[in-house]
């Protein structure tokens, strides 16, 4: 009767799950796109578009979109480094803003989830566009898991690296 | 009072508007529910929350450097915002508050609400550089 617990679900990737994510939604509109990936990390690219500029004087794209670009990164890093799509909540997220991307140059952010607690999921990343060694902002960020301990129903989690 | 303001493309395009109204005369922005500020199945995405919050934010300073007969370029240096509930599947509303207007740079407090304004689903603090 247990027989699903035999059979640990699939883990979490990012690269597959950009399949479905960037298709619909806020996401989706603003045709995030998927870059790579590691055990606790994710990078995703915004692309430039004009109707993404923050300042009608510049070719720059908007912090704005910034954010949802490191907020989506975020939680893709934690579903990465965690192995499940259990939701999370942001609860903080400071981005300070080192100069502003080049014109008409597409944003990168790339996001590690850095200690996973019980509740509580610390995330630290950059966005850049062209040189990852001088980037357009820095990110840190404080998620809440939500619902579930993923250790309640997926036993295979149970023996894992959370905490 | 806002007919100096314009709202950027970023947020016109995501249908973020003026609402007309004011608070402390700070201008009130608003945004429908829709598909291009969904994260989460009917709920508001986290950037399109803090997007909401930043251009509420600049709104409120430039209203603020208007009345003083200033009109500088407004460079972000940071924001921090903090989500205290998830935004539901209607209107959300937000309005910024100068904390500190210098000559170079200025701190701004925003809040983001939906159907209770003495209830904020998320706030923000920016610091923005004026040049």
């Amino acid at each position: 009767m247990h027989a699903a617990m035999n059979t640990p679900p699939d883990r979490f990737d990012a690269r597959e799950a950009s399949k479905w994510f960037f298709r619909h939604g806020h996401t989706g509109w603003l045709g995030l796109r998927f870059v790579d990936q590691g055990d606790n990390w994710v990078e995703l690219e915004l692309p430039w578009r004009e109707d993404l500029l923050g300042d009608a004087s510049l070719p720059v794209l908007a912090s704005g979109p910034i954010i949802s670009l490191m907020d989506m990164a975020s939680g893709m890093a934690i579903w990465q480094a965690s192995g499940t799509f259990n939701p999370v909540a942001t609860l903080d997220l400071r981005v300070d803003y080192q100069r502003p991307a080049r014109e008409r140059a597409s944003v990168k952010g790339r996001v590690e989830c850095y200690r996973r607690t019980r509740s509580a999921v610390f995330v630290r990343g950059i966005a850049y566009d062209d040189n990852p060694d001088d980037p357009v902002a820095h990110v840190a960020g404080v998620f809440m898991t939500i619902g579930a301990d993923p250790r309640e129903t997926n036993p295979a989690l149970r023996s894992g690296g959370d905490e | 009072m806002s007919e100096q303001l314009e709202l950027p493309a970023y947020a016109r395009s995501l249908g973020i508007v003026l609402t007309g109204s004011a608070e402390g005369e700070m201008p009130v922005l608003t945004v429908d529910f829709g598909s291009m500020v969904e994260g989460r199945p009917q709920r508001f995405h986290g950037g399109a929350t803090a997007g909401l919050l930043e251009n509420a934010g600049y709104a409120a300073l430039r209203t603020a450097l208007i009345a003083a007969g200033r009109d500088p370029q407004l460079k972000p240096i940071n924001i921090t915002v903090q989500y205290l509930a998830a935004g539901k599947s209607r209107t959300s509303f937000a309005v910024g508050r100068i904390t500190r207007l210098g000559r170079r740079n200025a701190n701004v407090t925003v809040e983001a609400w939906q159907d209770d304004r003495d209830r904020p689903i998320a706030t923000a603090v920016m610091n923005i550089l004026i040049v």
